[in-house]
């Protein structure tokens, strides 16, 4: 074997690699990474939608489809932006392929990057067609699209670090269905998906607020809608600090090679 | 510039030592083995070289880079195939592959890849996961996978551990043929006799120590004994005398004389010696002990059957 250093070392293909193998690796098995999720959200579109939604007003000037939508929308992200780097991470820790990234010249950030690109796009992926299918029950206004857009990345990459967070952190496979299942489901569904939080009695509308999922659904919703519980700079202003404390968590976590390498 | 540089390198893991200082340098070309029992400390060893664990202490660099400081040229330039099967099951054999060369910055070269696949066998397995793969077709992916960025050293641990006869002689020839083409090679393995036939220098770790380290034959030579057994017709009754240099045993009831050869002594003068006394020899056998006995006889413990 000659050594052919005419093969040059390029820097930024070792972050290309990674990223299409993660982008490959859900597509692989797009049943379970798109499919379902899109099914999943279509049902609540159909329940809400098709049959609820006409005999339901809880905001003035909205159907209950057009209220609900958003909410549907931004679910379908968060979930499948998580699953994405959480599962994808998890597994190659557990079952030790992570050993053969680990001896290449990824870098960190590089490392971060691709995981995060990866989940964004699933994420945003099962988002765009949840709202095509929601098309059939309901039109939005879209009062800010920039907006829109600009929370729905917002979300991804939120939820991608958290499920790199996750998955460095988890020991077990059940460690990860209980973030789904016991945190980030709850607070979805207390977060304003399906009703304003201003029609709640107190203390629930104020404990409402605490909830960080909340701003990302309401901000996302005044976009599409133009109707918000908060401002923009209140929705916006606490997603992109959440945002920020995540990504540097699970920055300083693969930094470090926590739990990755010993 | 040496392939490789080891200064000083340390390793604890919750406040237990498992490498205590090592130095040692791996010149280019050179096939070197790290033997020792397990938990000796090579694996750490070696997957700090890697990258995969983090360094204690102490320096480590490759063809001249930092392992630390300039991470991505070393890594770039060394293969690693890891004691554990590392699986993955989203991608077939082929896919992986393809996939792999640009982990470490080079494009896929097809030529290349195809006479991995070739050399290794791997062409009728192409389009399998490797979860249908057999463990010895397991270990021939790892070794292609790790080779297929051309790096110009190669890490194998144990990577015939788990493998039939025949496959193990075949991965063999396949590293002596890369060694030849330029590829520095740096392994470990279980079996003591291949450490003899494959390495150049021989490193032997044990507690984490560095208990020896020189070129094979004269580690051997140096810590080998060398027996020359007498077969006698008529049983001796004492030791006959003027062999006292060979410190001369009876054994059998009288009827085999066990002489230790000195080191770097004749043979010829013994057999002098002994006929000069007139014995009435039977047979004479001479042993020559291995990288075994000499295994066994720096770490007390017995190689062939507790893992190298």
């Amino acid at each position: 074997m000659e050594h052919n250093d005419a093969r040059k070392f390029n820097s930024w293909l070792p972050f290309f690699t990674l990223l299409r193998k993660e982008i490959l690796r859900f597509l692989r098995v797009s049943t379970q990474t798109l499919l379902a999720p899109i099914v999943t959200a279509g049902l609540y579109l159909f329940v809400f939608g098709a049959t609820l939604g006409d005999r339901l007003s809880i905001v003035e000037g909205f159907s209950y489809a057009q209220f609900v939508i958003p909410g549907l929308i931004m679910m379908g992200i968060i979930n499948n932006s998580f699953a994405n780097t959480s599962s994808s991470l998890f597994m190659s820790r557990y079952l030790g392929g992570i050993v053969d990234l680990l001896v290449t010249p990824v870098s960190p950030p590089q490392f971060i990057l691709a995981y995060t690109l990866a989940a964004m796009l699933r994420g945003l992926l099962v988002g765009t067609v949840v709202w095509l299918i929601s098309t059939v029950f309901a039109s939005l206004p879209w009062e800010s699209p920039l907006l829109g857009i600009l929370m729905a990345m917002l979300a991804s990459f939120m939820f991608a670090q958290f499920g790199l967070i996750a998955a460095i952190y988890a020991q077990s496979f059940d460690t990860i269905s209980m973030y789904t299942s016991f945190l980030i489901l709850p607070l979805i569904f207390l977060g304003g998906v399906f009703y304003p939080i201003s029609i709640l009695p107190e203390p629930w509308g104020k404990f409402s607020l605490l909830n960080p999922l909340f701003y990302l659904i309401d901000g996302f919703r005044h976009a599409l809608i133009g109707f918000g519980d908060t401002s923009y700079l209140v929705s916006f202003g606490f997603s992109i600090i959440l945002a920020i404390i995540l990504f540097v968590w699970a920055a300083w976590l693969i930094g470090k090679g926590y739990k990755l390498r010993t | 510039m040496d392939a490789l540089v080891i200064k000083n390198l340390h390793k604890s893991f919750d406040g237990v030592a498992a490498v205590k200082g090592i130095d040692f340098t791996i010149r280019q070309g050179e096939i070197f083995g790290l033997l020792g029992p397990n938990g000796a400390g090579k694996s750490t060893t070696i997957n700090m070289i890697a990258g995969v664990v983090r360094l204690g202490s102490g320096q480590i660099s490759a063809f001249g880079y930092d392992n630390q400081r300039d991470y991505r040229h070393t890594r770039r330039l060394i293969g690693v195939v890891h004691q554990e099967i590392v699986i993955d099951n989203f991608f077939t054999v082929d896919q992986a592959l393809k996939l792999h060369a640009g982990y470490y910055g080079v494009k896929d070269d097809p030529i290349w890849r195809q006479l991995l696949i070739d050399r290794l066998g791997l062409e009728p397995h192409l389009h399998k996961v490797m979860l249908k793969l057999s463990g010895g077709l397991k270990r021939r992916f790892m070794i292609a996978k790790a080779l297929i960025h051309r790096p110009r050293l190669l890490i194998l641990d144990e990577p015939t551990a788990g493998v039939d006869v025949e496959l193990r002689h075949g991965l063999w020839e396949f590293v002596r043929e890369i060694n030849r083409q330029g590829t520095t090679i740096l392994l470990t393995t279980h079996y003591l006799e291949e450490a003899e036939e494959m390495c150049d220098r021989i490193a032997i770790m044990h507690h984490g120590d560095l208990i020896a380290m020189e070129e094979t034959h004269d580690l051997v030579r140096r810590l080998s004994n060398r027996e020359l057994r007498i077969w006698l017709s008529q049983p001796l009754t004492h030791v006959p005398a003027g062999l006292e240099e060979c410190r001369p045993v009876l054994k059998d009831d009288g009827r085999m004389l066990l002489l230790n050869l000195p080191k770097g002594g004749e043979v010829g003068r013994v057999l002098s010696q002994l006929c000069a006394l007139k014995l009435a020899i039977r047979d004479i056998e001479t042993d020559q002990s291995n990288l075994e006995d000499v295994f066994i006889r720096l770490t007390g413990l017995d190689g062939g059957n507790d893992g190298a």
